[in-house]
């Protein structure tokens, strides 16, 4: 894992000082709200419905155990017990006061952490692979670049201004995990025919009201000039992005008004005058930074175990969180662990403080020290033993961690909606907790198998509901709470955006519409065909069909308690 | 009427007697008064009256945050400052123009950023290329002057700094124990 120098401590430390004299100036009146509100959004604080929530930037989704055990202390200290998981692989706390926000930027900054560039209209923390370095189908590890991106992205003086918020992904493996389609800029590592490492560049994706897949606009960039390219792409869009309406200012927009083809026309003009220049990335670089991604002292050991075996036979809660939660590895021997931060009950993504200490000391005892976010909302230990699976899954399920849902129906990626977000339509939280409730039987889970259920508050998209196989959007309707359906959503290397089934639909009918849409699949599906397929194949109408067919109860309050069916 | 105001120029607060030209709403860049003396006009009063202007000793150039660097390309000799012009401190347009003035055009006399320009932005726009300030007139101008010394080092290269930082120095994690 990346380790500051003398240099990036120097940074952060200067810019906790920076940030501290901001919030006295700010409480002096010297600095007016408007004025403030850029300075503390690229410091990750936003103000919410109830309190400040501060987000912290977890750079490519890498963390040690004690940057883990500093959330812990964060939300013991200045929170209330708890932090939440995001889909940028970052963590955010809901209720900071912002008097103490400078003491827990300087509490991070002893940790190697910080919240430089977590929101506003900059180049946000470049996100990543939860696998990476360990994924059985990896090309290349891309986190030597996203670290080369971060450092480049740090306070760029030319690029904290932008038209509008900026995001880029990296992925390194045949399987794309860091949804790099739907990003403003999305990167594959790839190698040429020649062997060479390069990377295909995609431009122009991202979700919110205009939800858009990104464009490749280079098939090969040699790596050496991943940052000067990346220098020219920001370079056009900040002086050509439109900056008149908050909702056109994306590059997504600028692409497409200009036409991939035209944009990347006006990108390599721009770069031929920087390309091979000083800023050109050099292998003595690279090496510097990829020694801190080597591999683990791994042992030696044979691809199973027999007492693993044994175990898996005898428990089948066993063998059903190894099928679910438990990762191929690259390296004989070991597994990769996703720990469940979706039990039914709790908000997806919310982790309380005695959970992250849980979970600094295992990763310590069994993975290495590390701990991984994945854009799902949940965590990895990237690295334990085979034979170690068994007492780490015990571990793990007394702590509420090991629920064997991942990739299943009640995974689910939720944003915070109405019940913490001040832009919120709608609520989302109690929304995915009627559907994990509804459908809590695992049996059914399993018998399903592979899907996406996500769901956002708003159009901002913040819950990826766009690209869910079945996608949940919070909307108001003459200032009551709806919601509106979509299918066919999918990430990863055949991203789509889903459809609109139809009308909008109250709370308490949710679950049901996700009843009668699994009620179709089950039907229709042929053997082995997943929900995502299954809806490629016959398109929405059946689906859409089948849940208007008949009216959905809305429920209705009686006083006190609220009947639902 | 000159009224003698402070700026920001090579990092000191010092007495200043340009003045800006601004159009008002009917004013057109054809017929608006040109006050006398050292005097920063609007990029299209520059290009409507360049011969009357030519006349004088010294003329300052502004452009606004939609120009683009190259327009003034072939005229930078004459002018004995360029200004961009912040509308509103979050248009980071002016960014790009002054990295391209300077870098591209190989602009080297006084480039000043004028209009919404505060403390928190004065670190990164000494960094693409700017040297003088003209800090919005309710702001404290000594205050803005520290912002210009918020940190000391930077990743990454710009106008002020043509090497990375991995290529300046050699880098080595250090232990926190
Ligand atoms: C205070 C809470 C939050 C606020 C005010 C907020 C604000 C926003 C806004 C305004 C957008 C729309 C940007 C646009 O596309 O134009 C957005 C998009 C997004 N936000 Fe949030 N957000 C919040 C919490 C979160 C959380 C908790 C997550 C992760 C779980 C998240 C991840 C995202 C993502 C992935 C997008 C979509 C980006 C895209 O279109 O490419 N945000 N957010
Ligand atoms: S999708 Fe909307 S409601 Fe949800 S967190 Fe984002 S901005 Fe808030």
């Amino acid at each position: 894992m990346y380790r500051y120098d003398q240099y990036d401590h120097l940074i952060v430390k200067e810019r906790v000082a920076q940030y501290r004299d901001q919030v006295r100036r700010r409480l002096a009146d010297e600095l007016t709200e408007e004025e403030f509100l850029p300075l503390r959004l690229q410091n990750g604080l936003y103000m919410q419905r109830h309190a400040y929530m501060l987000r912290i930037a977890v750079p490519y989704g890498m963390l040690s155990s004690p940057q883990v055990r500093m959330f812990a202390h964060i939300a013991r200290k200045y929170d209330r017990g708890y932090g939440h998981l995001t889909t940028r692989q970052n963590i955010q706390f809901n209720w900071i006061n912002l008097e103490q926000s400078p003491d827990i930027l300087a509490e991070l900054a002893t940790v190697e952490m910080h919240a430089i560039q977590t929101s506003g209209n900059c180049i946000r923390n470049t996100t990543s692979d939860e696998l990476a370095g360990v994924a059985a189908d990896e090309i290349i590890d891309p986190r030597p670049y996203a670290e080369m991106i971060r450092e480049w992205s740090t306070f760029h003086p030319e690029f904290a201004f932008l038209p509008r918020k900026f995001k880029i992904a990296i992925s390194g493996a045949e399987q794309d995990r860091a949804a790099t389609a739907v990003h403003d800029i999305g990167l594959h590592v790839v190698k040429n025919a020649e062997g060479e490492v390069g990377f295909r560049v995609l431009v122009g994706g991202g979700m919110g009201r205009t939800p858009i897949i990104g464009s490749v606009i280079r098939e090969f960039l040699p790596w050496q000039h991943a940052l000067t390219y990346l220098e020219a792409i920001l370079r056009v869009y900040n002086q050509h992005g439109r900056r008149d309406n908050k909702y056109k200012a994306r590059i997504k927009i600028l692409v497409k008004a200009l036409s991939a083809e035209e944009f990347a026309r006006q990108v390599e003009a721009e770069w031929l005058d920087i390309k091979d220049g000083p800023a050109t990335l050099t292998a003595e670089e690279l090496q510097r930074i990829a020694q801190y991604f080597t591999p683990p002292p791994y042992e030696t050991l044979p691809a199973t175990d027999a007492g693993f075996e044994g175990q898996k036979t005898d428990n089948k809660g066993f063998a059903n969180w190894l099928k679910r939660n438990v990762k191929a590895h690259k390296v004989s021997g070991y597994a990769a662990v996703i720990l469940s931060v979706k039990k039914t009950g709790v908000p997806p993504g919310d982790i309380t403080a005695a959970q992250l200490d849980f979970v600094a000391d295992l990763a310590d005892q069994y993975s290495f020290g590390e701990v991984r976010v994945t854009h799902e909302q949940n965590l990895v230990l990237a690295d334990v033993k085979i034979s170690e699976l068994f007492t780490v899954w015990q571990a793990v399920k007394a702590q509420g961690l090991a629920t064997p849902n991942i990739g299943l129906l009640t995974d689910i990626i939720c944003c915070p909606g109405g019940d913490f977000c001040s832009l919120a339509n709608a609520k989302s939280i109690p929304i995915a907790q009627a559907i994990a409730e509804k459908f809590d039987n695992l049996d059914f889970q399993h018998d399903i198998g592979d899907i996406e259920l996500n769901i956002s508050g708003c159009i901002n998209a913040c819950g990826h509901h766009h690209v869910g196989n079945i996608g949940i959007l919070g909307v108001d309707k003459d200032g009551s709470e709806w919601y509106q359906v979509s299918i066919g959503g999918a990430q990863g290397n055949n991203t789509s955006i889903g459809k609109i089934i139809g009308p909008s639909f109250s709370a308490q009918q949710m679950p049901v519409v996700i009843e009668r849409l699994l009620n179709v699949y089950v039907q229709q599906r042929t053997e082995e065909e997943l929900f995502i397929d299954t809806v490629q194949r016959l398109g929405i109408a059946p689906f859409k069909e089948f849940v208007y067919a008949s009216p959905i109860p809305t429920g209705y309050t009686h006083g006190e308690d609220a009947c639902v069916y | 009427m000159l009224v003698s105001t402070n700026i920001i120029k090579n990092r000191e607060v010092v007495a200043d007697d340009w003045s800006v030209l601004r159009l008002n709403e009917g004013d057109s860049a054809d017929s608006v008064s040109i006050p006398a003396g050292k005097v920063i006009v609007p990029f299209s009063v520059w290009n409507a009256r360049r011969a009357q202007l030519l006349e004088r000793a010294e003329v300052g150039v502004w452009l606004g945050s939609d120009a683009q660097a190259d327009v003034v390309k072939d005229d930078l000799a004459h002018f004995s400052l360029v200004a961009v012009d912040f509308p509103k401190f979050t248009d980071g347009r002016g960014y790009s123009i002054a990295y391209n003035l300077r870098t591209r055009l190989g602009y080297n006399g006084e480039l000043r950023a004028i209009g919404d320009v505060l403390r928190d932005q004065l670190f990164y726009m000494q960094r693409v290329g700017f040297n003088a300030f003209a800090v919005r007139a309710d702001k404290d101008i000594n205050d803005a002057l520290k912002g210009l010394t918020d940190f000391s080092e930077k990743y990454q290269t710009s106008w002020d700094e043509k090497t990375p930082l991995f290529r300046r120095v050699q880098r080595q994690a250090v232990s926190q124990d």
